[in-house]
């Protein structure tokens, strides 16, 4: 199957939408058979990724050596397929939440939904920088609309804020990080030549290796890790919050698994294959990142504290999380750069959870605040059952994904005595318990304080459906991870080869 | 002799024999179909053109058979058809779509005079692309500025004749300083031909007035091409100048100017004149630098949007100008690419504001409010210009962009500050058009405007195919790049590919 596929599949579901659009049945059933669709594709890309090949698709060539092209590896794989997967998940939430929210605009929000999913696709897939930085840019001019949904003065200031950073941030610092890699080598593929790409035993070495040294390679990082506002690292961070006044499946999607996602695999992407591990590990250059990546997370965590909107609180909770994958890659060691991977994987499946049940209390309560949710378990249990396990992801408390990726960060801290992230994880731990326990704590066990304006049980069907699939997701991620593990081996060993 | 051989005196020679039988044409509708099939005849002939210097070839042609260096030698090169291009498409695409914005903004008898100064102004524009007489150019210099003037003052708006003023006193004190400096020119080398220049000005006797010359030729091409500080006439005549002259003179007649400074300044000057460099690179690019953030920065507070397009171009020149002052192959190229892509995207949001003035009472930032609703086809391929503009990739502003920032790269400790001017004008063009897109997509509409008829088909067909120019040279420019880059190559005297005389 070629890679491309995967493009053009939410390409053409945007376009049969827009079609489609006075139909709204139609539509939404155009939207869930491309879901559809797109998991087949990306399932049979996986299937050739899993048994040693290395799908690539050819689309143009603007400049010399630079090609518009699609190379698949384990990295991107894993991205790809856990935004597919979701995006069925998250479409049938959608169609519950624009439905029973009675939301204006249904048409351009499933369109634009489309094309922001094939940018990701697109990133993930991308065989250069150059393709990454095209869809990257896609990926935030297609989600702006999104973010400005509701169309009223705040929150236009709010998506300005958005565009702002995120196109600020690209073009003023990631273009320029990305052709100084060009000037240098003289190629910005992630893989030298196409020979390499091929090989599945291929074991990534970095193509700035021996090239740039010393401060200037500390440089083009922050170039880097600054210029991937996606990734929120601080203090790019203010779009995430500012993102909230979405409606809410574009805040789980999007803002907990696509976009930010996006980021924080394209800084894993670039360390492991344009600067490479062991050459970013000799020069110490990166040690900064390290500093920077622990202050996000705890910073971050203290502000989460602090919030009493619930979805701005959850968002806090991502800026930290998105630093978790950044602290491991930072780490610099085989075993982190797979932890971060994966909790690129169980973070998605949490936070996703997390915003549909933020959601779901929204369409059937009108509740947002912290404060108002005590009680609430026992009018919506299936909600608040799937808030407790993303709650639990997110602290790292087995049997969740979150313990997972937690287990490996730490062992790759561990292979080189990095005690500074030990610290951070360990004390992060702490904080997000400290936010996300008292949550449950009065959701189950307070009584209700005000009565409801109007007496409400669960939310439609489809959100409760939605939300529980992904709780269900996060809890058999503890028990079932080995093929996303033995996957993303690949990228730090020979593979065929040590099978942990 | 086939006719294909004549094809580079036809270039000048359709349009300016049309133009006075469009003159007298009666019904209007007549005259216009008359000049744009002209205009589309010029455009086939730029084609066929490029398709022939295509693989670096030179075409010569010499006038009335009398030989070079006495007689007048027309030569297209590589850096000849990207201008023909640019000049004969501009005019086509912009008349394709003007005939109603044009009856709109004149009486019906003026009409047949307007187009018949279209085609002469396009003539002009062609014969200076065409020509390789020095003397020849001032020639066709004159005809276009003249045409020009008129068509900028043709329409209703009576503010368009101070500004046309303004153009005229400036524009003429230009081509004076240009005919001054070929004057000086002519005195040491007896010579008015390009190529025939470039090999005796290194026998000239004293070095003194051809210094002196390459000063007053630069200055006054500076001046007509809008170059930072010289680029006072540019705003105001752009804004009130008819909605359909705009498109078509900013996407050509600067560059022109822009073509004529570096022929000159390359090919005759560059590498036979000691001391030139000082003159030239050395004395631009801080002018360049210097525009590009002023440009930017007036754009940012500019109420007006055709103004504010406007200061957009004289950053915009200034980073062809700033490209060509690094004097090597890559920052040339990125020049004369920059040239075509501008073009690209300035013309196709000029042409998107032809059709917005259907509906709008003026271009006041606030009048626009709501235009995206109002006419969502048409913003939204000023969304698209808009982004190619900026440098978003996947446009064609974007593959300038790239060129410019890697041949500003390979500079070293000065590139990295070009570097930053270049970004953060990026970064501005980013603001100052999102302060147009904002209140466009989500403002509300004023009470008083006119009406609210039905875009008709055919024009927006036009501006869309001009909108996806953008796209399609954004994502597959090797015609552009290429001629660009065998420009680069005739400019510097490296031949890139082909042969080169």
């Amino acid at each position: 199957m070629s890679p491309a596929m995967a493009l053009w599949v939410p390409l053409a579901g945007a376009v049969l939408i827009a079609l489609a659009g006075r139909w709204p049945n139609l539509r939404e059933t155009v939207t869930l058979v491309t879901t559809l669709t797109l998991v087949v594709v990306v399932a049979a890309v996986g299937i050739d990724v899993w048994e040693g090949a290395r799908p690539y698709a050819h689309f143009a060539q603007p400049f010399p050596g630079i090609a518009i092209a699609f190379a698949v590896e384990p990295l991107g794989m894993l991205f790809a397929g856990i935004a597919s997967l979701l995006w069925i998940v998250n479409s049938i939430y959608s169609i519950g939440y624009m439905r029973g929210n009675q939301e204006k605009h249904q048409t351009r929000f499933y369109v634009c939904f489309a094309v922001s999913i094939a940018g990701a696709m697109g990133i993930a897939f991308s065989a250069n920088l150059f393709t990454l930085f095209l869809f990257y840019e896609v990926l935030t001019l297609a989600t702006y609309p999104l973010v400005a949904h509701k169309g009223d003065a705040d929150t236009i200031a709010s998506a300005r804020v958005y565009l702002g950073i995120l196109l600020t941030t690209s073009i003023g610092l990631l273009l320029p990080a990305i052709i100084w890699v060009y000037v240098t080598v003289g190629t910005v593929d992630f893989v030298p030549g196409g020979v390499l790409a091929a090989d599945p035993s291929f074991v990534p070495r970095g193509i700035l290796e021996g090239t740039i040294e010393g401060p200037a390679l500390g440089l083009l990082l922050a170039l880097f890790v600054f210029g991937v506002g996606k990734a929120a690292v601080m203090p790019v961070h203010r779009w995430l919050p500012a993102a909230m006044v979405a409606p809410t499946p574009v805040s789980a999607l999007l803002h907990a698994v696509a976009v930010v996602k996006a980021g924080v695999f394209t800084l894993l992407k670039v360390i492991v294959y344009i600067f490479g591990i062991d050459y970013l590990f000799e020069q110490h250059t990166a040690d900064w990142l390290l500093w920077i990546a622990a202050f996000t997370i705890l910073a971050a965590s203290i502000v989460a504290l602090r919030q009493t909107n619930l979805k701005r609180m959850l968002a806090y909770s991502t800026v930290s999380q998105l630093s978790y994958v950044v602290l491991a890659a930072a780490v610099l060691k085989p075993l982190s750069e797979v932890g971060a991977a994966v909790h690129m994987v169980s973070h998605a499946f949490g936070k996703i959870t997390l915003f549909f049940a933020a959601g779901a209390i929204y369409v059937a309560s009108k509740k947002t605040e912290l404060a108002q949710l005590a009680g609430i378990g026992r009018r919506m249990p299936w909600t608040m059952a799937a808030f407790t396990v993303g709650g639990l992801t997110m602290i790292g408390v087995p049997p969740t994904g979150g313990f997972v990726s937690k287990w490996y960060i730490l062992a790759g801290a561990f292979q080189s005595d990095n005690y500074l992230a030990i610290f951070t994880v360990i004390l992060s731990t702490a904080l997000n318990a400290a936010y996300f326990l008292p949550v449950v704590y009065a959701a189950w066990l307070l009584p209700e304080g005000e009565a409801p304006k109007q007496d409400h049980g669960e939310a439609p069907w489809p959100m409760v459906l939605a939300l529980t699939t992904t709780a269900a997701l996060s809890v058999l991620f503890f028990f079932f991870n080995a093929p996303v593990l033995e996957l993303e081996y690949r990228v730090v060993e020979p593979w065929p080869g040590v099978v942990p | 002799m086939t006719l294909e051989h004549h094809l580079p005196a036809l270039q000048v020679v359709v349009p300016l024999l049309t133009a006075p039988l469009v003159a007298v044409l009666r019904p209007k509708d007549l005259a216009w179909a008359a000049a744009t099939a002209a205009s589309a005849m010029a455009f086939a002939i730029s084609v066929t053109l490029t398709s022939m210097v295509l693989d670096g070839s030179v075409l010569r042609y010499e006038m009335g058979g009398w030989p070079a260096p006495y007689g007048i030698e027309l030569v297209i090169d590589s850096l000849s058809a990207l201008v023909l291009l640019l000049v004969t498409g501009s005019s086509t695409v912009a008349l394709l779509m003007g005939r109603d914005s044009v009856a709109r903004d004149m009486e019906p008898h003026r009409q047949p005079l307007f187009y018949a100064a279209w085609l002469t102004a396009m003539a002009g524009l062609a014969g200076i692309a065409v020509t390789g007489d020095a003397f020849n150019v001032f020639v066709f210099m004159e005809i276009s500025s003249l045409a020009t003037y008129v068509l900028i003052a043709g329409g209703t708006d009576r503010r368009a004749l101070t500004s046309v003023f303004k153009y005229l006193i400036m524009g003429t004190v230009g081509a004076t300083f240009y005919l001054i400096g070929v004057g000086f020119i002519y005195m040491m080398t007896g010579t008015l031909n390009f190529a025939d220049m470039e090999a005796r000005i290194a026998d000239a006797p004293t070095r003194a007035p051809l210094l002196v010359a390459a000063g007053f030729i630069t200055v006054g091409l500076a001046l007509k091409a809008a170059v930072f500080p010289l680029h006072v006439w540019l705003p105001n005549a752009y804004a009130y100048a008819p909605h359909v002259v705009t498109a078509f003179i900013a996407a050509s007649s600067t560059k022109v100017a822009l073509y004529v400074l570096l022929r000159f300044d390359f090919l005759v000057f560059q590498g036979n004149l000691d001391g030139h460099a000082i003159q030239f690179a050395d004395f631009m690019l801080p002018l360049a630098v210097a525009g590009v953030l002023f440009g930017s920065a007036v754009a940012l507070y500019e109420t007006n949007l055709k103004r504010l397009l406007g200061y957009s171009s004289i950053a915009q020149i200034g980073y062809m100008i700033l490209g060509a002052s690094l004097l090597d192959q890559a920052g040339v190229t990125a020049g004369v690419l920059h040239m075509f892509n501008h073009a690209l995207a300035k013309g196709a949001l000029f042409l998107a504001l032809v059709l917005m003035a259907r509906r709008l009472a003026g271009f006041d930032l606030l009048q626009i409010a709501g235009i995206g609703r109002r006419m969502p086809w048409t913003t939204a391929a000023f969304l698209l210009a808009a982004a190619s503009l900026i440098g978003i990739p996947g446009t064609a502003g974007f593959v300038s962009k790239w060129y410019l920032v890697s041949a500003a790269f390979a500079q070293g400790a000065v590139g990295i500050a070009l570097v930053v001017v270049i970004v953060a004008s990026s970064l501005m063009a980013l603001a100052y058009l999102w302060r147009v897109l904002e209140p466009a997509y989500f403002g509300t509409p004023l009470e008083t405007e006119g009406n609210d008829a039905p875009t008709p088909l055919w024009p927006l067909l036009v501006l869309w195919v001009a909108a996806l120019a953008n796209v399609y040279f954004g994502l597959f420019p090797q015609l552009p790049v290429t001629l660009a880059n065998q420009a680069a190559g005739a400019l510097l005297g490296i031949p890139a590919t082909g042969v080169f005389p």
